[in-house]
């Protein structure tokens, strides 16, 4: 059994894609620049073109990095699911395969004003 | 003529007896097994409850005649604490986030904690195990109380005091301590006496009280020392009565040192989680530092549990799982999470600040290798940010960590400028955690934590649906007053003020 209980047990997630009136959740991060305590966490619609989540939320919430200025959309490096990945930004999210509480993350090799070396 | 024969006294021992074990009868009307119903399905093998030793033999005549001198005493100092404007006392009105973060998501704990116990006493069938599972319940219903009482003298003049239950229930960094609670009250009867009764209260509890308890000693607020005084008797009881307990499921059968091997890698680490909060407390919010939460880590946890375990290991009890984890992340912790705090101090009822030069010096001290390399730059731009200002504020809100529920702020265990990511599907479902000892705790049970309601994602959901001006009225937060950057705040231009009046001839 997946719970210790006395007789069958079914959780219902509370965060189920349904609850949330036809958006979806999609966290992203921008790796090694951890002025940004966590993830962000964005609630969009799944029919938003990639692009405007990048060219909107997003570069709205990294302005506050040194690094903001010199950040170069064409030249970062993605992972989703943890895995190398590469966008279409004229796609939608759906049709980028972004699922609900899909992570997202991005690097910038070699612009890392904050970040000491590991 | 009769003869008046002076009654015998019972001794100690007798009258224990009397009043607990012999009030223990075998069931005939029902089944022993429909009476306690609950204390088989985890698996644990009890042969003899007879075995279980109570190590205070307290009945409850001698509990209330001690408690209640306590109690005299402890209201007898409260009264004067607020007949004499003892919040005046203070070394800065900056320690009160300590104590607002207390009462939102400590002294709650304390009320779930007597839930638990007045439960487990009941489902125990063991009478001395029933008596000292009571006896605790009492405790904590009692500390629950005195902590409030002791803090809502703060609440006439400062924000942030005045809706904690709201602030329990709905806001997001108690959910935390809550989850915590709630996880360990909806466990069964075993396991809950491994988190409550020995993680919580035996492994973890000095690392909780001594900044809070040491930590207002240091800081003049002398109401919430008198509490602390006032409990500390208590909880060496709790302490002992956790340890008695898991001692009592390793000697009933082997067969249940795999399960509580189990539970102490869960509990340590859930535990270790909600310290995250009191790590930020020990190096940042207290103006009058008592030790840095590395050296408090390295006498309470190193050195007293590496004795607990070294001790526990001749019943084959290895130290929890995710020790060398938490030994990595000690020199971080609290600066990813004050930093963390800083950031979202929008949505928070207590006030967070950037640090000083003088803090930051001293915090470069205590933290020689990584606060200089890492975190001084951060709180440097920070402040470049506010000093220009356009201070820092993270709209973004935060992953949270489906098991311990805190902001993901945690980087891995070897790279510390890399954040955590780990992920399990469940169900078809995605879910996201702080650390491997937490998606360890999931992926064991995901049926429990799938349910999880973690604050921030349910914030975009009905009835607030995004909104943070309605969110902040739901939790009642009042936004410019309670929440922010401590500098400029209404707590700190009435502290100054009042402190002035008493100081000074101005």
């Amino acid at each position: 059994m997946t719970v210790a209980a006395i007789r069958e047990y079914i959780g219902v997630p509370r965060d189920s894609v349904e609850n949330f009136g036809g958006k979806q959740i999609v966290y992203a991060s921008w790796d090694r620049h951890l002025l940004f305590a966590a993830p962000f966490l964005l609630c969009l619609p799944p029919e938003t073109r990639f692009r405007d989540l990048v060219e909107g939320p997003l570069t709205a919430l990294v302005q506050a990095d040194p690094d903001a200025a010199a950040l170069d959309w064409t030249k970062v490096e993605w992972l989703k699911d943890n895995q190398p990945w590469t966008p279409d930004f004229d796609a939608s999210l759906a049709d980028n395969g972004i699922g609900h509480k899909d992570q997202l993350r991005f690097r910038t090799a070699g612009l890392n004003s904050l970040s000491a070396a590991a | 003529m009769d003869m008046k024969v002076a009654k015998k006294k019972l001794g100690l021992k007798e009258k224990y007896k009397l009043m607990t074990r012999d009030l223990g009868w075998d069931t005939t009307y029902q089944t022993k097994e429909d009476v306690f119903p609950y204390v088989g399905y985890e698996g644990i093998k009890i042969h003899d409850w007879e075995k279980w030793e109570d190590p205070f033999r307290l009945t409850m005549d001698a509990y209330w005649k001690y408690q209640a001198e306590k109690e005299r005493k402890f209201y007898a100092i409260i009264d004067a604490h607020a007949q004499n404007n003892g919040h005046l006392n203070l070394t800065d009105a900056r320690y009160l986030s300590a104590l607002k973060i207390f009462l939102q998501a400590i002294s709650p704990g304390e009320y779930a904690a007597h839930k638990g116990f007045a439960r487990v006493g009941r489902e125990f069938p063991g009478v001395g195990t029933q008596v000292a599972c009571q006896m605790q319940a009492i405790d904590e219903i009692r500390h629950a109380q005195t902590q409030i009482h002791a803090m809502s003298n703060y609440n006439r003049y400062y924000n942030g005091f005045h809706a904690f239950a709201d602030t329990r229930d709905r806001i997001w960094y108690t959910s935390v301590a809550r989850s915590f609670f709630d996880d360990a009250m909806s466990a069964g009867p075993f396991e809950f006496m491994i988190a409550i009764g020995f993680s919580f209260e035996y492994v973890l509890t000095n690392l909780l009280f001594v900044p809070f308890m040491s930590g207002a000693a240091y800081n003049g607020d002398m109401a919430t020392v008198t509490f602390g005084f006032s409990a500390q008797s208590d909880e060496a009881r709790h302490m002992t009565l956790g340890l008695e307990c898991i001692k009592f499921m390793l000697e009933q059968d082997p067969d249940n040192l795999p399960i509580v091997q189990n539970w102490i890698d869960k509990w340590f680490w859930r535990g270790f989680r909600v310290l995250g909060l009191v790590s930020t407390m020990m190096d940042y919010m207290l103006p009058k530092r008592v030790m840095s939460w590395r050296e408090a880590w390295d006498i309470y946890g190193v050195e007293n549990g590496g004795a607990l375990f070294k001790d526990l290991a001749r019943y084959g009890i290895k130290p929890p799982k995710g020790w060398d984890d938490a030994e990595k992340a000690i020199d971080h912790m609290s600066h990813q999470f004050m930093l963390g705090l800083y950031q979202w101090s929008f949505g928070t009822a207590f006030h967070s600040w950037i640090p000083s030069e003088d803090d930051m010096n001293w915090l470069s001290a205590k933290y020689p290798d990584t606060f200089d390399k890492y975190y001084r730059p951060r709180w440097k731009h920070i402040k470049k940010l506010a000093d220009a200002g356009t201070p820092f504020k993270n709209y973004g809100l935060a992953k949270l960590c489906q098991c311990c529920q805190l902001p993901t702020v945690f980087t891995e265990p070897d790279d510390p400028t890399l954040t955590c990511h780990r992920e399990s599907v469940y169900n078809g479902q995605k879910y996201h955690f702080c650390s491997d000892g937490c998606k360890n705790v999931f992926d064991n049970e995901p049926e429990k934590y799938v349910q999880a309601w973690l604050p921030m994602p349910q914030l975009f959901q009905e009835p607030i649906n995004g909104d943070l001006g309605a969110w902040m009225e739901w939790v009642s937060l009042r936004d410019g007053k309670d929440n922010g950057d401590y500098a400029g705040s209404e707590d700190q231009q009435n502290f100054e003020a009042w402190r002035g009046l008493a100081t000074t001839n101005q």
